[in-house]
């Protein structure tokens, strides 16, 4: 099976930009802001289309690469980016090294005293950045790249057998994580419990957009058009939504029938639940209803920021976790009234765009002129890269 | 958002809500948030027999540093509260508080508590070190479902504390996990929760306590830790009272 289309989908760019737009306000506490994202009207959140796209584009950046110079090669490609993210991760762990180090230097409430015990893992830095550097040791919001290093590592033999036989690959990888809803698979973490994300669970995710991208997506198109599906998909939006509304309105949560909350609670988040699953589909579905491929305002200004932020995905998520940190920091020190939120939060998308912006400049000025040649595998991307 | 959403809830209550004059204003605008949605059956008991033992069981954020700290802390402060609004019942709050425990260390320690001080409510507070440590959240649900059915088994009713709202530490310790899930064992066990965390973040939002500064001073500390105290209190005083019973929420 081919690769279907050799010209890059900008609705993917579109919408990994604007998840990461989301992940970024996400990951501010206290973020007046936060309240568009769409974690709070259902299930599932920026997270899950993160994953999925950055499946789609792996499976379509190293397919190719894989059918035109064979396993070793695309799985050393492969191999090298998870490394490159492996390094990124490192970095954003040391200024995350450099916050903690802050506040335990100046901050001293006498009625924080058990909340600063977290600062204390700065006594055996050995150990800890031990920890940290074998993935173990994740300090809060620090757990997407880790998942995606994993993702890619297994993604080679998986893209192998996406290849040669797609349905026995999206099979293997639904009985992955069948069999760690069943023994309870995860990844021990430090200093306890497990994965936040667990690898187990959310391959799924990332198996499941590769396969889309080597022509599942098309196999599947004739589905995800037929009005039954859209009005299934749009009923269970509907029931997310309301159900997300009992968590700010408790006093609507009577009118949830408790079998029906039963049979939902916990949501879980770690192991990927099938309801939040389920919500990213119906998601998709709609998007894919209603913003055709060739939508022509896709290549307009108005999208650009988001595309931009899309095509360049590593370094903005980097960023977005820095501004993140650093979003915060402003609100600590020096206010954290709404306007404050407000202003942070567009400025910190307006730097995202901005780097994503420079980032995509150099890229096109280094294929210009004598810099470093660019692999000859990935002609004809502007930014094209995983 | 939410929390937004209960600032304004919090707002419109105010003038709804029940009078309880004799609270310094600080502590007001949180009252909404403690109204009890399950019942405490043995503390009824022992209020009406005129002698209630209260066991709290905590980690570093009950209590207070320095000499007067063990009077200062919303544990002592419970007791006055409750002693002024219950008069004529002798109220005894034992503490069992060890910074750096976790709900599951706590849970060990229980039936030897409980046998001591033989109290007619657990007050638990937990999750914050579960949250620091990263201690797996379906161990922490377990561990509450089995602290609760300890206290149960020995004749006690059961309150939930969650984490304190820490804005400084927000971006260091993943507390939501954890909150949530003690939400939802409280639900389930038909438990009251005192939600410390909302209140909290409450007083933070409306400015009634600069939860950012960073002083070390004790006098925020002392002036929130009363405010729980009598809070509480409150809670207690409506879950055990017999005759109207509580409006009976789940989620």
């Amino acid at each position: 099976m081919a690769p279907v289309s050799t010209e890059r989908d900008l609705r993917l760019d579109l919408f990994r930009g604007l998840a990461l737009w989301l992940i970024f306000l996400d990951h501010i506490p206290s973020n007046a802001v936060n309240w568009v994202t769409i974690r709070n009207y259902g299930f599932s959140d920026a997270t899950e289309i993160f994953v999925f796209i950055s499946g789609y584009t792996a499976a379509f950046v190293y397919g190719r690469a894989m059918q035109q110079h064979g396993f070793i090669v695309a799985s050393a490609r492969v191999l090298k980016r998870a490394w490159q993210i492996y390094v990124a991760h490192v970095f954003l762990l040391a200024i995350y090294l450099a916050e903690i180090a802050y506040v335990s230097s100046s901050f001293d409430n006498p009625l924080y005293t058990e909340e600063m015990g977290v600062l204390n893992f700065l006594k055996n830095p050995d150990v800890t950045i031990l920890q940290a550097l074998l993935l173990k040791f994740k300090p809060v919001n620090m757990d997407v790249l880790p998942l995606y290093i994993l993702l890619l590592l297994w993604f080679p033999p998986m893209l192998w057998l996406l290849l040669r036989a797609p349905s026995l690959a999206l099979i293997t990888s639904a009985s992955v994580y069948a069999l760690m809803w069943l023994f309870e698979w995860n990844l021990p973490a430090y200093p306890s419990g497990t994965w936040l994300f667990n690898p187990f669970a959310w391959q799924l995710l990332f198996v499941f957009g590769a396969w889309c991208a080597l022509g599942g997506a098309e196999n599947l198109s004739r589905w995800i058009h037929s009005p039954v599906m859209i009005g299934l998909a749009i009923g269970y939006l509907v029931f997310a939504f309301s159900i997300a509304m009992t968590w700010y309105f408790p006093r609507l949560a009577m009118y949830v029938p408790k079998w029906v909350g039963d049979a939902m609670y916990p949501i879980d988040k770690t192991n990927l639940d099938v309801l939040r699953i389920m919500h990213f589909l119906a998601l998709a579905i709609i998007t894919v209803a209603f913003v055709p491929r060739d939508w022509p305002a896709l290549k307009s200004w108005v999208f650009w920021p988001a595309i931009v932020c899309g095509q360049h995905s590593l370094e903005t998520f980097c960023l977005g976790v820095f501004l993140s940190f650093a979003g915060h920091f402003v609100f600590t020190e020096v206010s954290n009234r709404v306007v404050t939120q407000i202003i942070v939060s567009f400025a910190g998308i307006a730097i995202m765009v901005a780097v994503a912006a420079l980032i995509s400049w150099y890229r096109q000025a280094e294929r210009r002129g004598g810099g470093p040649r660019p692999p000859a595998a990935k002609p004809g991307y502007a930014g094209g890269e995983l | 958002m939410r929390k937004r959403l209960l600032l304004l809830l919090a707002l419109l209550m105010l003038g709804a809500g029940p009078a309880w004059a004799e609270h310094p204003a600080e502590c007001r605008v949180a009252e909404n948030l403690i109204e009890p949605n399950f019942r405490l059956p043995h503390v009824t008991r022992a209020v009406d027999a005129k002698h209630l033992n209260i066991l709290v069981v905590g980690a570093g954020s009950s209590q207070l540093p320095g000499s007067s700290g063990a009077g200062n802390a919303y544990p002592a402060r419970l007791q006055h509260a409750l002693a002024d609004r219950l008069r004529g019942v002798d109220v005894k709050v034992t503490t069992d508080v060890k910074s750096g425990r976790t709900a599951a260390e706590m849970v060990k320690a229980l039936p030897d508590a409980l046998a001591a001080a033989t109290p007619a409510l657990l007050v638990w507070q937990t999750g914050t070190v579960d949250a620091m440590l990263g201690v797996d959240p379906d161990l922490f649900s377990q561990s509450l479902d089995k602290g609760i059915k300890i206290a149960r088994s020995a004749g006690a009713d059961v309150v939930l504390i969650n984490a304190q709202y820490s804005p400084r530490t927000e971006s260091m310790i993943a507390l939501g996990t954890y909150v949530e899930d003690m939400r939802w064992v409280a639900l389930q066990q038909e438990v009251p929760l005192f939600d410390r965390f909302s209140i909290m973040k409450l007083w933070g939002e409306l400015g009634t306590f600069d939860l950012y500064s960073a002083t070390k001073k004790l006098d925020i500390a002392e002036q929130v830790h009363d405010c729980i105290g009598r809070l509480m209190a409150d809670m207690v005083v409506s879950a055990a009272k017999p005759e109207e019973p509580p409006t009976n929420g789940s989620r």
